[in-house]
Formats: C-alpha cells, sequence, structure tokens
C-alpha cells in the first residue's frame, strides 16, 4: 500500500476530497481518516475479490470472485463502483475510468459508509488494523503451504470455509465463555509411580525420609487433591457446558488439530468475526451511505452538467428490479422515513394510539428532532433492530413492500402478502443470524465416545439436506471422530450422523442428550 | 506484472476441470450470466463452486419483495443469493437464441483434449519439447539445506535479535534459529523450441467438392489446435496436389480448387523434400495429415508405398491419411494402403471420414495415440 496516498490521488479529486470532508464534518459526520485510491478495474476487481483488501492467503475461491467479477465487468453487466474497508484508516478505492460526477457521489458515499464503521456498536469490536492483519494471516499461510503443500493447507481451508458461519455473532457483547480454553479433566491414575515428583513430598535422603515426609501426612494430601479433581470432574462432566454457537471456538479448543491446523482455523475465525457486522448491518449501511451521498450531492457538490448523470446513477442505485429487496432503497427510505417522522413528533404514547387517519397523516408537533435520531439509530442498530423497530405499515404501505412464499403446487414463488404482520415477520426471520440455520455445540462427548453433537434450533425450516450431509462430512476432517446434527428432516425430529465413512438418519427417536455422570 | 489474483484463478479453473481436488468437482455448478453482444443474447459460462454449508432447504423459504403486483402473482428469486439454486424461480430469463461465448483457444483445445481423452503427446526421443531452465530467483523460508542463504539467514537472525532485545553491540554473535533460516528458490523456466511440424497435404482434384474440403478445414482447424497446446513452437507446411504437387500458403490451401487428375505420390515426394530440406527428423517432431478422396490414378499406388515406407515413415512422428467420401471419387487408396502396411507400420493411421459427424473420431483416431 502506498503510504502517501494523497500524492497518488489526481489534484482534481484530492480537492474533492478536501471539498466533501468539509461538509461532511459540517454535518456531523464522525469517521477515521479516508484514505482514496484510484485503480483502473482489473484491480478494482481483484480487490473486490478478495473482499476489499489487498493482500489476502491463496485461495482459488478469490480467483472465482475475480472471474466473475471481471466477467460481468468486460461484458457490462455490473460495475463496482465503490469499495470501502472497515480500517483505520479507511481505504477506498475509486474506478479510475469513471466520470467526475460518479467520484464525486461515490466519495460522498464512502463518507457515510466510513461514519458509519466508527459508529455503529456492532463495528466496535472488529480489528480497526484490520489491514495488516489480512496481510500477516496471508503470510502465515503462504507459509505453512511452503512447509506442508497446497494440496493439504488448501483442503484444511475449505473444511473450514464450509462451517465459517458457525460464529457466535453475539458473541462480542457478553461473556457465554471464560476466555481460556477449558479442559477435559483426566482422573488421576491409581498406580502412578510415587516417586520424588509427587506433589507435597520433600526431597530428603532415605533414612529421613519417614521423617521428613510422614506417611500418613502424603497419604491425607493424596487424598484431599483426589477430592478436588473429583469434584472438578462432577462440575465439569459436560464439555461445553453450556451449549455453544461458537462451533469455531468449540473446535479450536477441542478438537485434535495440528499447530498450523490450529493457527488456520483461528484464521478464519478471526476474519469471519471481522465480517459479521458487515452482514448484520447491509441495509443501515448502505441506506446511511446512500442518504450522504444523496443529501451531499443534492445540497453542495452537484453542478448544472452533473445533474442528469447523477440522477440517472443514483436512480440505478436504488431501483428495484423484478420485485427484489434493495437494501439501498429499503435503508435510505427507512432513515428518511425516521428522520421524518422524529421532525413531526409522529412517536410516543399519543402517536401510538391515535388512529385517526386525517390526524395521523397531518400530526406534526414540530419536534425537529429527526436528525438526532438518525444519528442515534446509526450508533445503536444492526438491521433486525432497525426494522423491529421503525418498520411500520404506513411505511410498507408507501414503499409497497409485499411477502412471497414458494407455492408447492405451483412451484413458482409468489406474493404471499400485503399484509404489515406478515412481511415484518419475513423480514425479521430473514435478518435474523443473518438468514442462516442457528447450530449450537451440544456436546463433545457424545454418547461418552468423544463424538461431537450439534443441535440445529429448528425455526420452522428445514436444513438443505445434501448440503447439511457434505457440512457434516467436512466437520467430521476436523473433528476426527464420528459427528451428529440433531435437526428435523420431514418434520421429523432426526439425528443426522457422519462416522467418517457412512452417513446415518435415526429418525423419530425422541431425543435426550447424553450426560456422563461419575 | 501478474496479478495475484491470476493463480487464484488458474487453481479454480483447474478444479472446476476436475484437473486437481477432484472432490471438490460436485460441487461445481455451472452457471451462466446472460449478456448482450449487439443484438444478439449471449451466454456467458460462470462455473461457481459453492462449499456446502448449513443452510435453510428452499421449501417453505420466502422473503420480502418491493414493486408492483397483486397477491398470487408470481415473483422472480428472492434477494440475491439468498436461495440459489432453487427450483421453479420464475422465468424472467429471456429465452431464444442464445450464444456460448467467452472460450479461448486453450480452453477449447483442453476442453477437446478432456472430450477426446487424447493422450498428452511424449516428446520424441532425447529431443526435448521444451527446454527447461532453471534460475535462483527468491528466498523462501523452506528448502533443503544445501540451498541455505548464508547471508540471509543471518541477517533475519540479526534482525530478530535486535528485535527482540538479545543483540548485544558489545559483543555481536548472531546465532540463527530454526524460522530464521532463508533458502534459495528457484524457478523453472521454459524455453520453447519450434520443434514441432506439421505437413497438410490435400488432395484438390476436380472429385474434390466444397463439402470435402469443408471437412478438411474443419479436422485442420482441430488438429492444429490441438497440436499447438501441446508444443509451444509449431511450424506448419501446406501441400496441395492433383496430377502435380506445390507448397502454398494457408489460404490457398483452404480455398483453392483445381481440378484435373490426382497422383499422390507427387505430394509425398514434395512432402519429403521438406522434411529433407527443413525439417531434419533428428530434430524435429514431424506430423503429416494427408486428406483425399481416395482417388489416385492407378499406376501411381506403389510409388506412393514406396516413397512411404522407405522415406517418410520413418522420419516422421504420425503420418495420418483420411479419406473423405466424395461423389466421385473411388476411395480405392484407403484399402490399398490398408493392405499394405496391416502389421508393419504403427506411426501410419487410417480414418475414413464420410460426413462432418465423423470429424470428432477421426481426430480421436489420428491423435489419440500420443506420440
Amino acid at each position: 500500500m502506498p503510504t502517501q496516498p494523497l500524492e497518488h490521488l489526481p489534484k482534481e479529486l484530492a480537492n474533492l476530497q478536501v471539498e466533501i470532508e468539509g461538509y461532511a464534518t459540517a454535518h456531523g459526520l464522525d469517521y477515521y481518516d479516508t484514505i482514496f485510491e484510484v485503480v483502473d478495474y482489473n484491480q478494482l476487481n481483484e480487490i473486490a475479490a478478495y473482499g476489499g483488501f489487498p493482500t489476502r492467503y491463496p485461495h482459488w475461491r478469490f480467483g472465482m470472485e475475480y472471474e466473475q467479477l471481471s466477467k460481468s465487468y468486460s461484458y457490462g453487466l455490473s460495475k463496482i463502483y465503490e469499495l470501502v474497508i472497515n480500517n483505520d484508516p479507511c481505504y477506498a478505492y475509486l474506478l479510475k475510468c469513471n466520470p467526475l460526477t460518479d467520484q464525486k457521489l461515490v466519495m460522498a458515499h464512502v463518507y457515510g459508509h466510513c461514519d458509519f464503521f466508527k459508529n455503529n456498536l456492532y463495528f466496535d469490536h472488529t480489528n480497526r488494523k484490520m489491514m495488516d492483519q489480512m496481510a500477516n494471516h496471508a503470510q502465515r499461510v503462504r507459509r505453512y503451504i511452503d512447509r506442508f503443500g497446497i494440496e493439504a493447507v488448501e483442503t484444511f481451508i475449505d473444511a473450514c470455509l464450509s462451517i465459517d458461519d458457525l460464529i457466535d455473532i453475539h458473541s462480542t457483547f457478553m461473556k457465554r465463555h471464560d476466555g481460556k480454553p477449558s479442559e477435559i479433566p483426566v482422573e488421576e491414575d491409581g498406580d502412578y509411580e510415587e516417586d520424588r515428583r509427587t506433589p507435597g513430598r520433600f526431597r530428603a535422603k532415605n533414612y529421613l525420609d519417614p521423617f521428613v515426609n510422614p506417611p500418613d501426612v502424603l497419604a491425607a494430601e493424596a487424598e484431599a487433591r483426589r477430592r478436588v479433581q473429583t469434584d472438578k470432574i462432577k462440575d465439569a462432566r459436560k464439555v461445553p457446558e453450556q451449549p455453544m454457537f461458537d462451533v469455531l471456538l468449540f473446535l479450536l479448543e477441542h478438537a485434535p488439530l495440528k499447530p498450523w491446523q490450529i493457527d488456520i482455523l483461528s484464521i478464519i475465525r478471526d476474519e469471519a468475526y471481522y465480517f459479521a457486522p458487515q452482514g448484520q448491518t447491509k441495509i443501515m449501511n448502505e441506506g446511511w451511505a446512500s442518504y450522504w451521498h444523496s443529501k451531499l450531492m443534492t445540497k453542495y457538490l452537484i453542478e448544472p452538467n452533473d445533474i442528469i448523470h447523477y440522477a440517472e446513477h443514483h436512480s440505478g442505485t436504488v431501483a428495484t428490479h423484478g420485485g427484489r429487496l434493495n437494501p439501498y432503497k429499503l435503508g435510505i427510505e427507512l432513515f428518511r422515513n425516521i428522520e421524518e417522522r422524529w421532525d413531526r413528533g409522529q412517536f410516543g404514547k399519543d402517536w401510538e394510539e391515535c388512529d385517526d387517519w386525517q390526524e395521523r397523516k397531518n400530526w406534526d408537533t414540530g419536534a425537529g428532532l429527526g436528525k438526532e435520531k438518525i444519528y442515534e439509530v446509526r450508533r445503536i442498530h444492526n438491521d433486525l433492530t432497525f426494522i423491529d423497530t421503525f418498520l411500520t405499515p404506513e411505511f410498507c404501505h408507501e414503499q409497497k413492500l409485499f411477502s412471497f412464499g414458494f407455492n408447492d403446487s405451483s412451484e413458482v414463488y409468489e406474493i404471499e402478502s400485503r399484509e404489515f404482520p406478515k412481511i415484518k415477520q419475513r423480514l425479521l426471520f430473514q435478518l435474523t443470524n443473518r438468514g442462516q440455520p442457528r447450530i449450537q455445540v451440544l456436546d463433545g462427548n457424545y454418547k461418552n465416545r468423544g463424538e461431537l453433537l450439534l443441535q440445529h434450533i429448528f425455526q420452522g425450516i428445514e436444513l438443505q439436506m445434501d448440503y447439511a450431509r457434505d457440512t457434516l462430512a467436512n466437520l467430521y476432517l476436523l473433528w476426527k471422530r464420528p459427528v451428529h446434527l440433531e435437526t428435523v428432516v420431514d418434520e421429523v425430529k432426526s439425528v443426522l450422523s457422519f462416522d467418517g465413512s457412512e452417513f446415518a438418519e435415526d429418525q423419530g427417536n425422541t431425543f435426550e442428550v447424553v450426560s456422563v455422570v461419575t | 506484472m501478474v496479478m495475484r489474483i491470476e493463480r487464484d484463478q488458474s487453481r479454480f479453473k483447474q478444479i472446476v476441470r476436475g484437473k486437481i481436488r477432484q472432490n471438490l468437482k460436485k460441487y461445481v455448478k455451472h452457471g451462466e450470466m446472460i449478456g448482450r453482444k449487439g443484438k444478439d443474447l449471449v451466454s456467458i459460462p460462470l462455473p461457481q463452486l459453492d462449499m456446502p454449508h448449513f443452510r435453510h432447504g428452499d421449501r417453505n423459504s420466502g422473503g420480502v419483495g418491493q414493486g408492483e403486483g397483486e397477491v398470487g402473482q408470481p415473483v422472480g428469486r428472492g434477494q440475491d443469493g439468498d436461495q440459489p439454486g432453487g427450483p421453479g424461480s420464475a422465468g424472467n430469463e429471456p429465452g431464444g437464441h442464445v450464444l456460448e461465448v467467452d472460450v479461448s483457444l486453450e480452453e477449447l483445445a483442453e476442453i477437446l483434449g478432456e472430450e477426446l481423452e487424447l493422450p498428452r503427446i511424449e516428446p520424441k526421443g532425447k529431443a526435448n519439447i521444451v527446454e527447461e531452465k532453471s534460475r535462483y530467483t527468491g528466498i523462501r523460508r523452506s528448502g533443503p539445506e544445501s540451498l541455505r542463504h548464508f547471508k540471509r539467514t543471518y541477517k533475519e537472525a540479526l534482525r530478530r535479535q535486535v528485535s527482540t532485545g538479545t543483540y548485544n553491540p558489545d559483543n555481536p554473535r548472531v546465532v540463527p534459529i530454526k524460522e530464521d533460516k532463508r533458502y534459495r528458490s528457484w524457478k523453472t523456466y521454459q524455453i520453447p523450441e519450434a520443434n514441432a511440424a506439421i505437413i497438410y497435404m490435400m488432395d484438390v482434384s476436380g472429385s474434390m467438392a466444397e463439402e470435402q474440403k469443408e471437412i478438411v478445414r474443419t479436422e485442420a482447424f482441430w488438429i492444429d489446435t490441438w497440436l499447438r497446446s501441446q508444443y509451444d513452437g509449431i511450424e506448419r507446411r501446406y501441400i496441395i496436389h492433383d496430377a502435380l504437387a506445390r507448397e502454398v500458403d494457408e489460404d490457398t490451401f483452404f480455398h483453392t480448387r483445381e481440378s484435373g487428375g490426382t497422383r499422390i505420390s507427387s505430394a509425398y515426394n514434395v512432402c519429403l523434400d521438406l522434411i529433407k530440406k527443413q525439417f531434419p527428423p533428428e530434430d524435429w517432431n514431424i506430423y503429416c495429415f494427408h486428406f483425399s478422396d481416395g482417388d489416385n490414378w492407378g499406376e501411381d499406388n506403389e510409388t506412393c508405398f514406396d516413397v512411404l515406407s522407405e522415406h517418410i515413415l520413418p522420419n516422421v512422428n504420425l503420418f495420418c491419411y483420411g479419406q473423405v467420401e466424395s461423389p466421385y471419387g473411388s476411395g480405392e487408396f484407403l484399402p490399398a494402403l490398408f493392405e499394405r502396411f496391416r502389421g508393419v507400420c504403427d506411426n501410419l493411421v487410417l480414418s475414413e471420414i464420410p460426413d462432418r459427424e465423423a470429424i470428432l473420431d477421426s481426430i480421436k483416431l489420428f491423435l489419440g495415440k500420443g506420440r
């Protein structure tokens, strides 16, 4: 990375940056130093394929991303306008061939993102030196490839990637785990030779030994130790003691992995945690950035010759295609809606209780709290709570939102409802745990045979079976003992198992967590 | 400058083709993007490899959309990528004529090689197809002790000691540990040598019609593509003949229509001449392809066989004779060749090409030996 990037920025853009920063600061946006880099489309595609980072570890999936991006770019199907990295300083990339209007818009948009990264609560835990961290990760993985060969390392990475979504996205806000690796206690071996290393025994010449180390005292001490040990076993008879969502952490602590494998797994886990908040705040983040590019552009930056181009670009960004939900659109509209409601005082008990349509429509207490409110929202919410708190029936109606579902008889997705509760429920479901099934570790010593038992917390939708099986097989690669997943198959509670050679499905049995009592 | 991503990309492509990591092949999805090229819709192949995750099945799932529409009206797919591979996604993609694009010639050759199960060609004798040269180009952290780079190793050790504070300038002892060791690394450069020659011969007598030439042209193209993927440098020569033969350029080769009788030996003599003058067999891998409708002037056959067996066959990797079917030709030459050389010679390949469909089989027959 260039260390003095402003020199790389053409003068025109550098001036623009100063200007835009001025407006952004005046509006109270708060961001890390932002460094713009101008790159050509090949470089941009490469960086985008690497998830925004110039250096990542070697892996085929980045190549796949790149191929997709560059193909769709060269056929004019899509184009990346903007790329921002949550880092301190914030790095953002501009596409060299973009016209000045686009550059203005993108820069304004970027400041929205930068502010969001810095201030949104869900990004608090992320590493702000991720640029360096990623490069370190790359270096470590490359070293392993040098030593152990690409096949071995890549196969292992693939297995890890198969489960890289099994993390606990809420764990950064609560302490579920003491952070120390828990140990499976081993009961002391009875015929352990009582030599000098026995704790509590002092070094002594033979003839003095019975006096220095009186046998009855030693026996009492040993008994005390045994008692402590048994208590420990009783306490920790289950691993994990509580069901654990962070499957990756559990594997790090308990799976029989080699040091380099542990390192790679922890790299994957680190990166998964780093990227998680971006998945959690897609609607808000894009909405916030769009809100700001729109505001800064229309208020200050736009020149008469920019207008048509800006309008086209902006409407392209927030357009909805074929009934799809566009996070940019939903986000910006909801932010504007909130701003308007709080400006007009449309909140609180009186507002909630008013059911006169006319009165609600003209409701305006002149509260003027809009601006303050949206800043607060961008600070403390994620997509899930954002929608949960601020989605209103009026908004759904205005934005023509609908919910859709799969029609079994006609085998197509069709519009299911335009009712507010249904829409909200669908939307919230989609956003819960980023739309992924929730999986937790129940037992690392299942059936008292060191087997791994996971549980799918069933919420009405079954898993895709072929993928679930293959994922189990990948888990087996890490755990190296049979792995089991408790889930629901064809509306019956079942346990899927993989023992290294074949899959089994134990259906319909009432299920109990087997706890081992000693 | 080679971008780092290109290594990942080529690795991905290899996985897609099943060259490496075969166990991943089952996850490859052959998706496509629909693009537009002028008026035509084109399909851009887009292989995707999806690592399995625990995720929700398609059924019973749904989502939220935005826009016009009555309840019960079908919609397109849900949110981007949320339900990939779902059944019954609405057909809002344009149908009709879709052309495939975006296959490079190298890719074609590879696909050809895989489809036809063509073996890689083994280099001839001692003459290497490409010469390889190794050069020390860089430094890495692992390697054989014999390649240890002392200076770099000690520099690393010094750096480590300074940074950990164990370096004492008054007593500057630097002791490398395992992590400090640096080794020379090398790269193998391939120096291509143009040492494969293809000699195409075609009968252009009156009996060869446009249809026959088209077949020859198609077949020659594919053969060319394959051989080019195997050798870095290739020399090509074209000979046309009726009763007389002459060397021509590529364009003439495919576009000439002559008339008159046929004397195949004339072409073989020109070919022999070429080999003698330009392609000494000890240095060159020589491939001869001869296409004809098999109509030869009666007494000429013996002359042909003599030239072939005495001079050409011992000196070439492969001599392929392809006989296209023509309404005018007698097609006698192929059976005669077969009789004469049966069991004697294994670098002579004969193939009959009755129509376009037979081209693939013919190529497979010609090149399937990996010579």
